[in-house]
């Protein structure tokens, strides 16, 4: 049985007004797998993770995007999110006055009616977030709190795997989520991150540090240049990488 | 793709539920305002002489003032003679004895504002003075809450049942010479809600007053008028709405709250009157002058308000901190949408030892809506350790509306503190983006961020109208963002 592809990238061109971002990007995810996708800084990959995530402000001029087999580009952001597409922002914004439990279990219920599914009440939400709560060690506290509302760095980006591990989605994006963690925050997101791997659902983990992926390992590692991969291997990249720099492969192409 | 900030601008029609007329037919003044008038409406009304004298007086005062002109908003000069000031459903036959005698079609009016008067199906909890452009149709709960010795009915019955209540309070908050339209509402008021909670009783239930205008080219001018005895305790809430017309309407009150000595009073208002269409037309001005008095030591007035509708909504809600150890507070929302503009904000004017006044201002704007706060906070030199907090915050959705602030601060004593915080912030495509990340739409968005923004507002609100307010943000910001 060969294996089902989740995202299709194929090509993409894409930018800003006067600004080409994405000059060529393909990449193909299927099912059960967790690719790095690594690269200098301004190269383009919270960019791609937008325009994947249907934020406005991008033109796509070129190339396709492939979503379980349809055109994930037509989609509204709304509609992206119920379909499973998940993105833990790197810079997640705050919410001032909206519940953290509150917004979640909005969210939940948005995708489960999207499903067909019967929306959660309180209590039943509750028992879930309970459930949840002991997999990634989070400190309760913060989601009586307003959504990221004085949150530190890390309690930020921990509450966003948070949310991942509720709404468990189809295609995680991960924006550089190791950035601003202490390294036991580090384990413990990537050993949350590692729970939620499923067969049937995949993870694009965006990061610059090696470190991460002796947490989570990648099945496959790619090296962003200037808007495109320059180069894809296995984790044993990650670690080139980390010995010789981007220049260094940057250099071999 | 358009960009996020042309989806954030671009504006569609918003939805006013309430805008159905009532077809009863009714008896007005013709258009016209002299002592004729004002002599015709307490005649109407069977007032006693010092009534009448108080209103002439207050008259002959208004002719003398003029329009003010210093408030953020605009608006084409207001005909005072193409008013009508007396607008009343016509009595069929002798007055209603009770409220199942009352014209159906009213009771159905109230009915679909959701209002049910009627002894079956009535709000439980809540009391109700129901006001019909002039008059009060009927007031609920009455008889349960005379036996704790309460008195809630129409202001016309309370000049007939308790004149030395009505004569010793009526106007010694706010009195005509005030300002222009407090001298032209007490010149012309015709009925309105007067309530008095006697010595050390809670008043065990929520009290309120519905105001419907559905005359055209009527105002509506009503006094309420609310004493609360020393010890005593009550929370009032105030609704209102109007039909659409294409016409501006007048809508010009006055309250007056009195606490004496560890009274407190907790009044609230959601106001959601015809705000106009997304071009301006239409809609109520909104000129109301709202003061209590904290009369006795320890005594306490809450004013919170959620401002939704109206064309022009210009009032500022105030308290003067009279008796030691008083406090007065305001907490408000005043959202504007589409062309609507709003002048509101509060005065606490401190003047007792250790008095304390707390205000807190969210102010909303979007469309082209101007949305302005205005505050007074005086320190008077015998309020000595007077303190004061204020927070006024605004939030701006789209680029094409307006938030200001006018805070004055007058401080004559120095044992004081007087503390203010403002803030403005735009609604951010960064939130609304990450709230669709999420699977929530748009406008589900914009509300939670909104609700979220006025949280501390709405908690000041009974349960039951927290609710109810909510909604009612969702529905005037309907279609802010596309
Ligand atoms: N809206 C925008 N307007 C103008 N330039 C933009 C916009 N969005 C992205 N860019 C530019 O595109 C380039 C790629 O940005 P992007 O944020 O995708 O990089 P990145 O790979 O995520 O970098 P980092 O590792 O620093 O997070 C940068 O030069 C950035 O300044
Ligand atoms: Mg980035």
């Amino acid at each position: 049985m060969s294996k089902q592809p989740i995202l299709e990238i194929n090509n993409l061109h894409a930018g800003v007004e006067n600004k080409k971002i994405l000059k060529g990007f393909s990449l193909t995810i299927n099912a059960g797998e967790v690719h790095a996708l690594m690269g200098l800084n301004g190269s383009g990959k919270s960019t791609l993770a937008a325009i994947l995530a249907g934020r406005e402000g991008y033109d796509v001029t070129e190339g396709s995007v492939k979503y379980f087999g349809k055109d994930l580009l037509e989609l509204d952001p709304e509609e992206r999110a119920r379909e499973g597409v998940f993105l833990a922002f790197q810079y997640p914004v705050e919410i001032p006055g909206v519940n953290s439990t509150y917004f979640l279990k909005a969210a939940l219920n948005e995708i489960r009616k999207h499903k067909g599914q019967s929306e959660l009440d309180a209590i039943e939400f509750l028992a879930l977030v309970k459930d949840k709560i002991k997999v990634l060690e989070l400190n309760e506290d913060l989601l009586k709190r307003s959504v990221n509302e004085g949150f530190s760095g890390g309690e930020k980006k921990r509450a966003e795997i948070f949310q991942m591990a509720v709404l468990e989605p189809k295609l995680a994006i991960l924006d550089e989520t190791d950035s601003g963690l202490d390294i036991d925050a580090l384990k413990i997101v990537s050993s949350g991150v590692n729970k939620l791997k499923r067969p049937d659902s995949a993870q694009l983990v965006i990061t610059h540090y090696q470190r991460l992926l002796n947490y989570i390992i990648p099945d496959f590692v790619h090296v962003m240049a200037d808007g495109r991969i320059v180069k894809s291997g296995g984790k044993e990249l990650a670690l080139e990488l980390e010995a010789n720099g981007y220049d260094g492969i940057l250099k071999q192409l | 793709m358009s960009t996020a900030t042309d989806t954030i601008e671009s504006l569609v029609k918003q939805e006013y539920k309430y805008g159905f007329v009532t077809d009863v037919e009714s008896e007005s003044t013709p258009p016209g305002l002299s002592e004729e008038t004002i002599r015709f409406i307490s005649a109407k009304k069977n007032e006693p002489t010092w009534l009448t004298d108080w209103r002439i007086k207050a008259f002959r005062y208004w002719q003398t003032m003029k329009e003010p002109t210093w408030q953020f908003v605009k608006y084409p000069k207001i005909d005072f003679q193409a008013i009508s000031y007396f607008s009343q459903p016509k009595p069929k036959g002798d007055a209603p004895k009770s409220l199942d005698e009352v014209d159906p079609k009213l009771l159905e009016t109230y009915e679909k504002l959701g209002i049910p008067l009627r002894e079956r199906g009535r709000l439980a909890g809540v009391a109700v003075d129901a006001i019909f452009d002039s008059v009060s149709v009927g007031t609920t709960y009455r008889e349960e809450l005379a036996k704790k010795g309460i008195i809630f009915c129409s202001f016309s019955e309370a000049v007939h049942n308790h004149p030395d209540l009505v004569k010793k309070y009526l106007g010694s908050v706010v009195p005509y010479t005030d300002n222009y339209y407090a001298a032209l509402n007490s010149a012309v008021f015709t009925d309105g809600s007067f309530c008095y909670i006697p010595k050390g009783v809670r008043c065990p239930m929520e009290l309120s007053t519905y105001f419907r205008i559905n005359a055209a080219k009527s105002g509506q001018f009503e006094r309420t008028l609310i004493v609360a005895d020393d010890g005593a305790s009550v929370s009032y809430l105030e609704g209102c709405t109007a039909p659409m017309r294409d016409e501006n309407q007048l809508h010009a009150a006055v309250v007056e709250l009195v606490a004496l000595d560890n009274a407190e009073i907790k009044y609230s208002t959601v106001q959601n009157w015809y705000p106009g269409d997304e071009n301006g037309v239409g809609g109520i001005y909104n000129f109301v002058t709202k003061r209590g008095i904290c009369k006795g030591k320890n005594s306490r007035i809450t004013w919170t308000q959620v401002e939704t509708g109206s064309a022009i909504t210009w009032k500022y809600p105030s308290c003067i901190l009279l008796g030691d150890g008083s406090k007065g507070e305001f907490y408000s929302v005043a959202v504007v949408n589409n062309m609507q503009q709003a002048d509101t904000g509060t005065k606490m004017i401190h003047i007792g030892k250790n008095t304390k006044s707390t205000i807190v201002s969210k102010g909303i704007s979007a469309g082209r809506g101007q949305n302005s706060y205005r505050g007074l906070v005086e320190i008077r030199k015998s309020a000595a350790n007077a303190r004061n907090f204020s927070q006024c915050d605004s939030m701006l959705i789209g680029a094409k509306c307006g938030a200001h602030t006018f805070p004055y601060i007058e401080v004559k004593n120095t044992s004081s503190s007087v503390e203010h915080e403002a803030s403005t912030s735009k609604i951010g495509e960064d939130q609304i983006f990450y709230c669709n990340q999420r699977g929530l739409e748009t406008q589900d968005a914009v509300n939670m961020i909104v609700n979220g923004f006025c949280k501390e507002v709405f908690k000041e609100l009974p349960m039951e109208f927290a609710v109810e307010a909510q909604k009612l943000l969702g529905v005037s910001l309907e279609g802010s963002v596309g």
